[in-house]
């Protein structure tokens, strides 16, 4: 009964609750990477040992996917293959045990890197126009405020199928297919919402009396704003930007009908490599794999910043 | 250093004004508390010199230089905010540094300069801490240094001793007086706290409702209130106020309540019959077995050096504060007496003090 007497705490958890919260987490955690380590497995496993049932859990890894991936390939007679010099590269080998022979490079990383540009171009300027327009609202009386506020965020009130039409014909008129200009303008028109209104809540939490503090220290209301109301934001900021860039580099629907060409990005593109040569599912889920690696990084590295909580304990409430 | 000239300083907000056509002067060097409730427009009135907020009417002269419409940054003041608004990104010496970063000072003076302030608030040792972990004290002191640093025409303060505890709060307040007294800057202080305004200032502006009720010295404020709001104000317990129906005549120095007779300071003006208050201060009761003014002790409150006693009487429940050696019983009949040399009479009407040869001042505002 020792134990009932000694002090404890009526607030902090008791190990029991901990170690249950641990055990539902951890199962949890289990179960959302599911498909994320299938996707992965996929794309190391022969394309053969893919498709097999039932699936196979061992089985001997193989570059064959990220090859299929970054290469065409034509096929060519076992005597012809033979001919060739020996193989400079694993490709050259994998492929060649499948009786063919690398003809060039995929259009996978162009696709890939007009992903990079149009998500991170498009999140750069959404954040930045929201940031700026959110500032406004949060310190300016500006007329018709409210109203106005209700119409930037009126403009995602309608699923992008049903605006998709007239800004198909908008950008043929334009010349802003299938250009990587016209999709950062189209996902920043789309985004820049959400950025004002999530940061307008940021920029509400930062103490006016930073900014006054700041103009009286000798400061424009404008160097006040980079100095002292910007650093604070970084937290709001940051969250701001993941949330966009997610939207933009996971975007299907517009670049599926604005991109076919040029400009189209990964999303549309790793569809159609089953077209070619079969339906090479480990190539898809390599695609798949290297397509969720910048999002990943992203949002590790941006973690930080949104643990931070920067402004903590600075201003009494 | 500079004076600071208020004239008819007006501030709506929509259709609420916060301040009605209030002048004063600031001396050069001198100390002026803006005391009054919350909403009184005495932040609105700090704010508006600080021009963080423009006046809808009126003028403000720093250093003879009508300032009205100028920029914050281009005034050259230094605000104390009550919430101190360190810049929570920035440590110690780069908060205190940063109004001298923003002349375009040579690093190595800013340095020079920061530690020299530093030293001056005995802040030295926390110059490169970060100013989220520093305690309220030292937080406050930060504030101040980031404010003297520049060596500003004047420092407005914004309640700053408002979020500490009231222990430390009488160490700041004494320390916020000596620098005040080794710098001598102008300086304008806003406070709720008639404490922190009587242990600190030189001059005091009571305000309420938009309107500065007086303007004085804090003995002239507590000795002579101008109105009926400033005595009730100031003091703990207030000014005790006896209401009565009467008129006064000029040069009269008796007034007669339920009969008695009260002597009074000499009355400088007459006044139509009317409901009128005499007000005394705790301090200038006696009890006086002899006197013909009764009344009933109603309770008392020890305070250790002394006791505050209410007492019943004729003309409303009063507070006397005197020697804690006499035991009162609820109920007991007592005979009070006045210091008359300190009393003063108020027009209930207008709540303006009656002038008299203690005080000729109520006839302004």
């Amino acid at each position: 009964m020792s134990s009932a007497n000694t002090a404890h705490s009526v607030v902090a958890p008791s190990d029991t609750s901990k170690r249950v919260a641990g055990t539902i987490v951890i199962v949890y955690a289990l179960i959302t990477l599911i498909p994320l380590v299938w996707i992965f497995l996929t794309s190391i496993k022969s394309p053969p040992d893919s498709i097999s049932y039932p699936p196979k859990i061992v089985f001997t890894p193989t570059l064959e996917g990220y090859c299929n991936l970054f290469t065409t390939r034509t096929r060519q007679t076992p005597d012809y293959i033979a001919a060739l010099p020996e193989p400079t590269s694993t490709c050259d080998e994998v492929t060649r045990k499948r009786n063919m022979v690398i003809a060039g490079p995929s259009n996978f990383l162009p696709r890939f890197v007009n992903s990079l540009v149009i998500a991170f171009g498009s999140t750069f300027l959404a954040v930045f126009l929201g940031t700026l327009a959110a500032y406004g609202f949060s310190r300016f009386k500006v007329p018709l405020a409210d109203d106005l506020l209700f119409f930037i965020l009126s403009t995602r009130m309608m699923p992008p199928i049903a605006v998709a039409i007239p800004i198909y014909l908008m950008y043929r008129e334009l010349g802003l297919s299938d250009t990587a200009l016209g999709m950062i303008l189209l996902y920043t028109a789309v985004n820049v919402s959400l950025a004002v209104w999530l940061l307008k809540g940021f920029i509400d939490e930062i103490p006016r009396e930073y900014e006054e503090a700041a103009m009286i220290d000798g400061y424009t209301r404008l160097q006040a704003f980079r100095k002292v109301v910007l650093p604070q934001a970084t937290t709001g900021i940051a969250a701001t930007a993941i949330f966009c860039l997610i939207f933009a580099w996971n975007e299907y629907a517009f670049a599926a009908l604005l991109t076919s060409g040029q400009a189209q990005t990964a999303p549309p593109f790793i569809p159609t490599i089953i077209g070619e040569g079969g339906q090479d599912w480990p190539a898809v889920a390599a695609g798949t794999t290297i397509f969720l690696v910048p999002i990943l990084v992203f949002t590790i590295l941006l973690r930080k910043q949104l643990l931070r909580g920067i402004t903590f304990g600075a201003v009494r409430k | 250093m500079a004076e600071i000239r208020i004239e008819n300083l007006r501030k709506e907000f929509a259709d609420f004004v916060a301040v009605k056509e209030s002048s004063f002067v600031v001396n050069d060097g001198e100390f002026l508390a803006l005391l009054g409730p919350s909403g009184c427009g005495k932040t609105t009135t700090l704010r508006m010199i600080a021009g963080l907020e423009l006046p809808t009417s009126g003028k403000i002269y720093l250093d003879g230089e009508d300032v009205t419409f100028n920029r914050a940054s281009a005034r050259d003041i230094a605000f104390v905010f009550q919430l101190f608004a360190l810049y929570p990104h920035m440590n110690v010496r780069k908060n205190i540094g940063f109004p001298l970063l923003s002349q375009g000072m040579p690093r190595a003076e800013i340095r020079e300069r920061v530690e020299e302030t530093a030293r001056l608030l005995q802040i030295s040792h926390i110059l490169d801490r970060s100013v989220s972990g520093l305690a309220g004290g030292d937080r406050q002191r930060v504030a101040l240094g980031r404010a003297i640093v520049r060596r500003p025409k004047c420092f407005l303060m914004d309640e700053p001793l408002g979020t500490l505890d009231a222990e430390f709060r009488e160490v700041m307040v004494h320390e916020l007086r000596e620098l005040h007294n080794r710098v001598h800057a102008t300086t304008v202080y806003v406070t709720h706290d008639q404490h922190e305004a009587m242990a600190m200032a030189d001059k005091i502006a009571v305000m309420n409702h938009g309107v500065i009720e007086q303007f004085g010295t804090p003995q002239e404020i507590y000795r002579k209130p101008a109105s009926m709001y400033v005595a009730d104000f100031i003091g703990s317990p207030p000014m005790n106020f006896l209401r009565f129906t009467s008129g006064l005549k000029r040069g009269a120095s008796a007034i007669s309540l339920n009969g008695v007779d009260v002597i009074v300071p000499e009355i400088h003006q007459d006044v139509a019959v009317g409901e009128l208050a005499l007000g005394v201060r705790p301090e200038h009761i006696r009890f006086s077995d002899a006197s013909p003014l009764r009344g009933a002790v109603y309770g008392s409150e020890y305070l250790g050096t002394n006791q505050v006693v209410a007492i019943e009487t004729g003309n409303g429940l009063i507070k006397a504060r005197v020697p804690a050696n006499r035991n009162f019983q609820i109920g007991e009949t007592v005979g009070l007496e006045f210091t008359p040399a300190n009393l003063t009479l108020f027009d209930c009407k207008s709540g303006r003090a009656v002038a008299s040869s203690l005080y000729s001042g109520g006839q302004h505002g």
